[in-house]
C-alpha cells in the first residue's frame, strides 16, 4: 500500500481555510443582527423588502431573456463556423472575447451615445426598450463563457462529422440541428446558461448606469445603507450561483458521448 | 458508361491541386478501392462522390444521373466514416432508423428493417444500446448498417477500419467484403492500407499526388505494376539498379552477375541503366533449379517475422530481400554466410526509365 501524500493535503486544508473562512466570517457577521444572539433578522428583513423580490424576480428575467437571446446567436455562430466556416474560427474566437478586455462602463457608454433618445434608434427612450437594450448588452458580456462552452460542446461530438453522417442519410439542416446538434450539446448549451446567468444576476454596472431595477444595483443600495443585510445578500447571492453550478454538474452528468 | 463516372474530376484548393484529372468508371455491383498514402487525393476523391466537396472542374454521375451539383442528402450515397460518426443520443436501433425517419417511412417499415440490419451485422441484441456502450469494431458495424438501412445506390466507406485494433480489423474487412457481395451493393473504399485494398477489392485505384498511378485488378496492380510508384507502394520490393546487357533478349548485370528478365525484353535499349525489382516472396534461398537466374550475395540482415524469415542478401551496390517460411527444424543462415539466391526470369520486373 501506498503511504499517503502529505502535500496534496495540505494545499486542499490551504485552499479551503483561503475560500471558507471569509465566506463563514460573512455568514456569521449575517446572523448578528439581533444583540446579544444569532439570528435571521437581517434575512427576514430583506425577504421582507418589496424591492427584494422584484429586483430578483427583474433580474432572473432578464437573465432568462439574455439566455435565450444568447443561444439563438451562438448556437448557429459556433455551429457554422466549425462546420462551414473553420478559417473565420481566430477572428470569431477574437471578437467573443473582446467583452472580456473592454470595461463593462465602456461597453455602455458606447450604448448610451449610440442609441440615447435623440439616436437614430432610441433604446433608452422608454422602460421597455431599454430592458431589451439591457439584455442585448447581458449578451454582449456573457458572449465569451456562452460561445466557449457551445464551441467545446460541438468540438467534443465532432459535429462536422455528425453532420456529414446526417447528410448522407438524407437529412437537411434544421433536421440536422434538431435532432443531431442540438441534443449533443445540450450539456454544454447548460452549462453556457447557468453561467450566464450566475453573471447577470449580479452584474452592476450596465444594469445601473441604464437604469433598471436589476439586482445588482439593489445590492449596492443595500450594501451602502444597511449593516447586516449586505452580508446576508452576499450569503443569498453565493447560494444562487452555487446553485446554479451544482445544476451544471447535475446535468453534465448525463449520456457519455461516442469516444 | 458505368453506374459510378468520374470524368475529369479536379480539386483545387487555391494554388493546390490536391485531385487532377480523376477518370473512372465503376460498374454496378463492383468494389473498387482508392489506395494511396496520406494526402494523395483518396479521400477528397470520395467526399466528392458523397457530395461534402465539390469539384473544381469535370462531372461526377451516378446511374446515368450527374449529381455534381447535387447537395449530400439529395444523392442516396450510404456513408461510413473512420471515426463511426453514430449519434451519441440515439440507441443502436434509432441510430439504424435515422435515414429512415428522415425520409418519413412508416413506423413498422422502420421497425422491420431496423431488426433486418441488426441481423445482418449480428448484433440482434444491442438495439437498445447507445454507442458509448459498444466497443469500436461494434460502432463500425452499427454504423456501417446505418449507412445501408436507407438501400443507397452507392457505399462509401472512408477508411472504416483503421481505428481497429489488427484482429478486429481482418475479421470485419471480410465480413463488410461478404456483406457487399451479398447485397450486390456499388462500393468504393478509401484505405492507405494495402492488404485491405488487395484482399477485398474488385478493383484497386492506386492514387499518388492527386493523379491515378494505375487502375486494375488486385492481382494485376501487385504483379504488374505500371509505374514506379505503384511498384513501391503497393507490396514490398527490392529495386536494383541493372546495366542492359541485352535489349532484345532481355539480358541484364546486376553487380557484376548476369541475370535474364523476360519482361524487359524488347522493352529496354542495350547499354542503359535500368531500375529492376523483385518481390520478396519471388527469391528462393539456395542453388535454384534450370531456367532460373541465380546470384551469390552475403546475408546482411535476418528479420524474424514469425510465420515468416524476411533475410537481406547484399552482391555489392545492390541488395534484395527474400522470404522464407519458418521451420523450427532448420534455423536461417547467419549474418555474413555467402548465400546463393535464385528467381524466376518472370519475376524481375522492369521500373519505367526515370
Amino acid at each position: 500500500m501506498s503511504k499517503p501524500r502529505l502535500g496534496p493535503w495540505i494545499a486542499l486544508v490551504l485552499a479551503a481555510i483561503y475560500f471558507i473562512v471569509p465566506l463563514a466570517a460573512t455568514f456569521e457577521f449575517s446572523l448578528r443582527k439581533r444583540k446579544g444572539e444569532y439570528s435571521f433578522d437581517a434575512y427576514r428583513w430583506l425577504f421582507d423588502d418589496p424591492r427584494f423580490i422584484e429586483s430578483f424576480l427583474y433580474s432572473t428575467t432578464v437573465a432568462i431573456a439574455t439566455i435565450v437571446v444568447g443561444i439563438l446567436l451562438v448556437l448557429p455562430t459556433a455551429y457554422t463556423i466549425r462546420v462551414r466556416l473553420p478559417r473565420l474560427r481566430p477572428l470569431v474566437e477574437f471578437m467573443t472575447l473582446l467583452p472580456l478586455v473592454i470595461p463593462a462602463i465602456v461597453i455602455v457608454f458606447g450604448y448610451l451615445r449610440l442609441y440615447n433618445s435623440s439616436s437614430w434608434l432610441p433604446m433608452t427612450s422608454s422602460a421597455r426598450a431599454t430592458d431589451v437594450l439591457l439584455v442585448f448588452a447581458y449578451v454582449t458580456l456573457a458572449m465569451p463563457y456562452m460561445y466557449r462552452a457551445v464551441d467545446t460542446g460541438m468540438r467534443a461530438i465532432d459535429a462536422q462529422t455528425l453532420t456529414e453522417a446526417a447528410q448522407s442519410l438524407g437529412a437537411g439542416w434544421l433536421t440536422i440541428m434538431v435532432r443531431v446538434i442540438l441534443p449533443n450539446v445540450r450539456v454544454a448549451l447548460l452549462s453556457g446558461a447557468f453561467l450566464t446567468f450566475a453573471i447577470v444576476i449580479g452584474e452592476f454596472t450596465m444594469a445601473s448606469l441604464l437604469d433598471r431595477p436589476a439586482f445588482g444595483p439593489y445590492m449596492n443600495y443595500i450594501g451602502t445603507n444597511r449593516a447586516y443585510e449586505p452580508s446576508a445578500l452576499a450569503v443569498i447571492a453565493f447560494a444562487v450561483t452555487w446553485a446554479c453550478m451544482g445544476l451544471i454538474q447535475l446535468v453534465g452528468r448525463g449520456r457519455k458521448t461516442t469516444a | 458508361m458505368g453506374f459510378v463516372d468520374l470524368e475529369g474530376v479536379r480539386k483545387v484548393y487555391g494554388q493546390n491541386a490536391v485531385v487532377r484529372n480523376f477518370d473512372l468508371s465503376i460498374a454496378r455491383g463492383e468494389f473498387v478501392s482508392f489506395l494511396g498514402p496520406s494526402g494523395c487525393g483518396k479521400t477528397t476523391t470520395l467526399r466528392m462522390i458523397a457530395g461534402f466537396e465539390t469539384p473544381s472542374a469535370g462531372t461526377i454521375s451516378i446511374d446515368g444521373r450527374d449529381v455534381t451539383g447535387l447537395r449530400p442528402n439529395q444523392r442516396n450515397v450510404g456513408m461510413v466514416f473512420q471515426s463511426y460518426a453514430l449519434f451519441p443520443n440515439l440507441t443502436v436501433a434509432e441510430n439504424i432508423g435515422f435515414g429512415l425517419k428522415v425520409a418519413r417511412r412508416p413506423k413498422g417499415e422502420i421497425a422491420a428493417r431496423v431488426a433486418e440490419m441488426l441481423g445482418v451485422i449480428k448484433l440482434p441484441q444491442l438495439g437498445e444500446r447507445y454507442p458509448y456502450q459498444l466497443s469500436g469494431g461494434q460502432q463500425q458495424r452499427v454504423a456501417l448498417a446505418r449507412a445501408i438501412a436507407v438501400k443507397p445506390q452507392v457505399l462509401l466507406l472512408d477508411e472504416p477500419l483503421s481505428a481497429l485494433d489488427a484482429k478486429i480489423r481482418v475479421s470485419l474487412r471480410a465480413e463488410i467484403r461478404a456483406l457487399q457481395q451479398d447485397l450486390g451493393i456499388t462500393t468504393v473504399y478509401v484505405t492507405h492500407d494495402q492488404e485491405e485494398a488487395l484482399s477485398m477489392s474488385d478493383r484497386v485505384v492506386v492514387m499518388s499526388d492527386g493523379r491515378v498511378e494505375q487502375v486494375g485488378t488486385p492481382f494485376e496492380v501487385y504483379n504488374d505494376p505500371a509505374t514506379r510508384f505503384v511498384a513501391s507502394f503497393v507490396g514490398t520490393l527490392s529495386v536494383m539498379e541493372a546495366l542492359v546487357v541485352d535489349g532484345s533478349a532481355g539480358r541484364l548485370r546486376i553487380d557484376g552477375q548476369e541475370v535474364a528478365a523476360t519482361r524487359a525484353a524488347g522493352r529496354a535499349r542495350s547499354g542503359e541503366t535500368r531500375s529492376v525489382a523483385l518481390r520478396p516472396e519471388a527469391v528462393t534461398l539456395g542453388a535454384p533449379g534450370e531456367g532460373r537466374n541465380r546470384m551469390r550475395g552475403t546475408i546482411e540482415d535476418v528479420a524474424f517475422l514469425g510465420s515468416v524469415v524476411r533475410i537481406r542478401v547484399r552482391f555489392g551496390e545492390s541488395a534484395l530481400s527474400l522470404d522464407t517460411f519458418n521451420s523450427p527444424g532448420s534455423p536461417p543462415p547467419a549474418k555474413g554466410a555467402e548465400v546463393t539466391v535464385g528467381f524466376g526470369r518472370d519475376d524481375l520486373l522492369l521500373l519505367e526509365a526515370s
